[in-house]
């Protein structure tokens, strides 16, 4: 039997009040006016595809180790970088690298179904497979894109032991009916008539789709208890369902009030929505659209229950902070150009070669542990730092994302360069053994103290602009 | 211990420019200004030097690399010159080479000049973005002020200090550096701050706001160096003898290993410690007559009094309040203006501090004369509090 054996997501802090974008833009857009309610997920500065996806697959790595994962599938149409595997990265962030296969799959809003599909069939013979969906896409000052789009992440790991949701069957068809794109030069999405893709697009290719889908895994619609369709046309889904014979009760939220549309991970992430209310024996199909349509049915398993708990999207869901400052969300987006001063011109050249030789501490936030004295230490030396060991060449690596760390002493600083100042950082110590001066995120005054519970998290730390946007990954504390 | 060098070198002459934002002077007239003065002071021909160390530490804004600076704006008689960084200890580091060349018996004379031109970035503050190609992948984009404010609520939860204790405190610090600042023409900042605009200025880095920072400054010290025997012969009076110079240096344990609370300055407890044996004091609050230390922050001040034994640890905050560090009180402290009025030029500092000390020790100190000052102690402290440079001198009158 294979499966979905696990499940994660992640989604930004920071929630955009609609209302306040539409204030900002109802002199130019009046006719956004219906589109101004609830809020929107929204990236931090320091956040994009890659360090959503990691968190996603941290989240879902909960319960499994992830030293077993054999393949990464990453989907996203907004992977960081066009030329260095961007699978490889979440990869490194978790600590895998050997006997590992890492994909980007792109260039479509169904990526993440399409990398599921693959991940799925990848795990039949027994090599699990992460398979990380996130997208955070651009939208153009004042289009409807600005106020529909979210940014998160899911992630799924697929196996064949402990199978929560087991794979009923899939089906897909492919055609290039192009109902917006984004082109090689471009960082926006172009659309065409919305009434044009309902009619042509989603009425003619996506019901026969599933109509052959039914007939592959020998259900009715009736028989779905979970149907999960993203569009930015709500009724849609509804309509599709409807002219296939699902019932309305069905048709998933498309978390549109509180979230978004999250891109190439939205399908995802209603999947990880869905599996976690459901029950066993409910049969959830996954449809996703985006020149041709790919189906999934799944039917959730008694296992589904012995799964431990993790925060999934509901747990990221509920960290929640308010953003009415549409300033702040074009600053983060790079759509304002804002006087950053003169300490924000230094050089963020990489030496590529010190990053491949300390990636596991970069990337991996992977420290020493010493064999002689037991002592946890960052970064890992040749020489213990404890002064009362000193013994050389006695560190094993030691992970150190997930330890137990907190705030020593900090500071929020109105002199350094940052993107949403001030800077706060801090000497974070891990109650394992080890400190570090860490920079901090997703932190507000009040809010970070002496001896607060801090998590590390992988984010961006620098993007060097000069050289056609090398982000810099590394981690940092946040707030628990 | 080894022997160490108490009265083994003797300060022949020193100079200092007039510190500030000189717009109208480079790092080379700023060398010039202090160096002209030092060798009028020491009354010495330039021929006669032998050997010159020369600090400055963020050179890349100002004069560059190498000893070659130092020896072509003073058109030195081609002698060994080296050069020195080791952050804001650099200008004692020049000292330091000076005096054991001078000690070991390898010159007769050497030179020590610090200089740093850091108003030519465009910008307040330190020049940042600084850092080898694996720091820039990791180290928490911090500045100055961000670091040093760590040590303060650090100090304040180790004991048990309350925010508002604390401000009047380090606000007490600042306040009575403005108040030595005043009677000092060399200094960047010469006027007297109200303690209420102290604590009411803006914000740089929590708990530290402006009147908390000293300021990024132009400025050059130096010093000649010889021996107290050289210096009698030359008919020098008063005499100024080196009694010890010592240098702690971080191995990572404050920012790596748990053991550190963050508190105070590992370093600084250790040179002063050594310092303070070099020299043979038994007790040092009742034997140094004056201190000028690194107030780069006014926390760094109240803390280190403690770190040199002079406070005890997390009552230094308590002699700050009751006056004991000021002009009138019973060890002055920064009595030149400090940091805090002159402001930072980081190769400099070190040497500019013992500028003051060894006037005052001479009776040259002008409106700002202690009465009868024996033994003087300057402290630099490089870095940052959880991985540092520091560095002591304790200077006095040669009997």
């Amino acid at each position: 039997m294979v499966g979905i054996v696990a499940y994660g997501a992640y989604v930004p802090r920071l929630r955009l009040n609609r209302q306040a974008v539409y204030d900002a833009n109802k002199w130019f857009a009046a006719g956004l006016r219906g589109l101004a309610k609830g809020e929107r997920s929204m990236a931090n500065w320091d956040e994009d595809s890659i360090t959503m996806a990691v968190e996603a697959s941290r989240d879902c790595l909960t319960s499994h180790k992830a030293e077993d994962v054999r393949n990464i599938y990453f989907a996203s149409t907004t992977h960081p970088f066009k030329d260095r595997q961007n699978a490889g990265v979440i990869g490194t962030a978790l600590n895998v690298e050997q006997n590992l296969s890492a994909t980007d799959i792109g260039g479509s809003l169904k990526a993440g179904t399409s990398a599921l599909i693959a991940g799925l069939n990848a795990s039949r013979e027994g090599a699990p497979t992460l398979v990380a969906a996130a997208d955070k896409r651009m939208a153009r000052v004042a289009s409807s894109n600005e106020l529909n789009y979210g940014d998160g992440a899911a992630a799924l790991l697929c196996g064949t032991e402990n199978v929560i949701a087991k794979l009923v069957g899939h089906h897909s068809v492919s055609m290039d009916f192009v109902d917006h794109f984004r082109g090689d030069e471009s960082d926006f999405d172009y659309g065409w008539e919305e009434r044009w893709i309902r009619d042509e697009g989603y009425s003619k290719i996506v019901p026969p789709a599933i109509k052959a889908a039914l007939a592959a895994c020998k259900l009715t619609g009736t028989d779905i208890t979970q149907f999960i369709m993203p569009s930015l046309m709500p009724a849609v889904p509804k309509q599709m369902a409807k002219m296939v014979g699902i019932g309305e009760g069905a048709v998933r939220d498309l978390l549109g009030a509180t979230l978004g549309d999250t891109g190439a991970a939205h399908a995802l992430v209603m999947l990880v929505d869905a599996l976690e209310s459901a029950k066993a024996g409910d049969k959830i199909m996954v449809v996703a659209f985006g020149q041709g349509v790919d189906i999934l049915v799944f039917e959730v398993t008694a296992e589904k229950d012995k799964l431990p708990a993790r925060k999934g999207l509901s747990g990221w869901m509920a960290r929640r902070k308010e953003e009415k400052n549409y300033m702040k969300f074009l600053a983060f987006n790079e759509m304002l150009p804002i006087d950053k001063g003169m300490r924000a011109e230094f050089d963020k050249k990489t030496a590529l070669s010190v990053l491949w030789r300390k990636r596991d501490m970069i990337y991996g936030l992977v420290g020493g542990k010493c064999k002689v004295c037991g002592t946890v230490q960052f970064p890992r030396s040749q020489v213990c730092v404890n002064p009362n060991c000193h013994a050389m060449d006695s560190q094993d690596p030691y992970a150190m994302a997930g330890l137990e760390c907190s705030v020593m002493s900090f500071t929020a600083d109105s002199l350094v360069y940052s993107p949403d100042p001030p800077g706060y950082y801090g000497m974070i110590t891990f109650t394992e053994g080890g400190r570090f001066m860490a920079d901090f995120t997703d932190s507000d005054k009040d809010q970070v103290k002496v001896g607060a519970k801090m998590r590390m998290t992988f984010r961006i730390r620098d993007n060097d602009q000069m050289r056609g946007g090398f982000k810099r990954y590394f981690w940092k504390a946040a707030p628990v | 211990m080894a022997r160490g060098i108490k009265d083994k070198v003797a300060i022949l002459g020193m100079g200092c420019s007039k510190f500030g934002e000189r717009w109208d002077s480079g790092a080379e007239e700023l060398m010039l200004e202090a160096y002209k003065e030092c060798l009028k002071d020491a009354g010495i021909d330039q021929n006669q030097l032998q050997a010159a160390w020369f600090s400055t530490a963020i050179d890349e804004v100002h004069v560059g690399k190498s000893g070659i600076p130092l020896s072509t704006t003073l058109r030195l008689p081609n002698i060994p010159v080296t050069h020195v960084e080791n952050m804001c200890a650099s200008g004692t580091e020049a000292f330091r080479g000076a005096c054991y060349a001078v000690a070991s018996g390898a010159a007769d004379f050497a030179l020590a000049l610090g200089v740093e031109k850091l108003k030519d970035t465009g910008y307040g503050g330190l020049p940042g973005g600084r850092g080898g190609p694996l720091q820039v992948l990791w180290n928490a984009s911090g500045t100055a002020p961000g670091n040093f404010a760590q040590l303060a609520t650090a100090y304040m939860t180790a004991h048990g200090v309350s925010g508002e204790d604390l401000k009047k405190a380090i606000g007490h610090v600042s306040w009575k550096s403005h108040q030595n600042g005043a009677k000092n023409p060399k200094a960047h900042l010469q006027k007297a701050v109200e303690m209420e605009t102290i604590l009411n200025a803006p914000m740089i880095a929590s708990p530290l706001g402006l009147f908390d920072c000293c300021g990024v400054s132009d400025g050059a010290a130096a010093a000649i160096v010889t021996t107290p025997e050289i210096a009698k012969a030359l008919g020098k009076k008063d005499i100024v003898s080196v009694k010890a110079l010592q240098l702690s240096v971080s191995n990572g344990s404050e920012s790596g290993h748990n053991s550190w609370d963050g508190s105070y300055f590992h370093t600084t407890r250790i040179a002063s410690k050594r310092a303070y044996e070099e020299a043979g004091i038994k007790s040092p609050r009742d034997e140094v007559s004056m201190f000028e230390v690194h107030d780069c922050f006014s926390v760094t001040e109240l803390v280190t009094m403690e770190d040199l034994h002079i406070s005890e640890t997390g009552k230094g905050w308590k002699d700050v309040l009751d006056g004991f560090y000021d002009a009138d009180g019973k060890i002055p402290c920064q009595i030149d203006g400090g940091l805090k009025c002159f402001g930072h030029p980081i190769g400099a500092s070190g040497l500019r501090m013992l500028y003051e000390m060894y006037l005052q020790l001479q009776g040259k100190a002008g409106p700002r004369q202690l009465k009868d000052p024996r033994i003087g102690m300057t402290h630099n402290l490089g870095g940052a509090p959880r991985e540092n440079i520091s560095s002591v001198a304790i200077v006095g009158r040669y009997e």
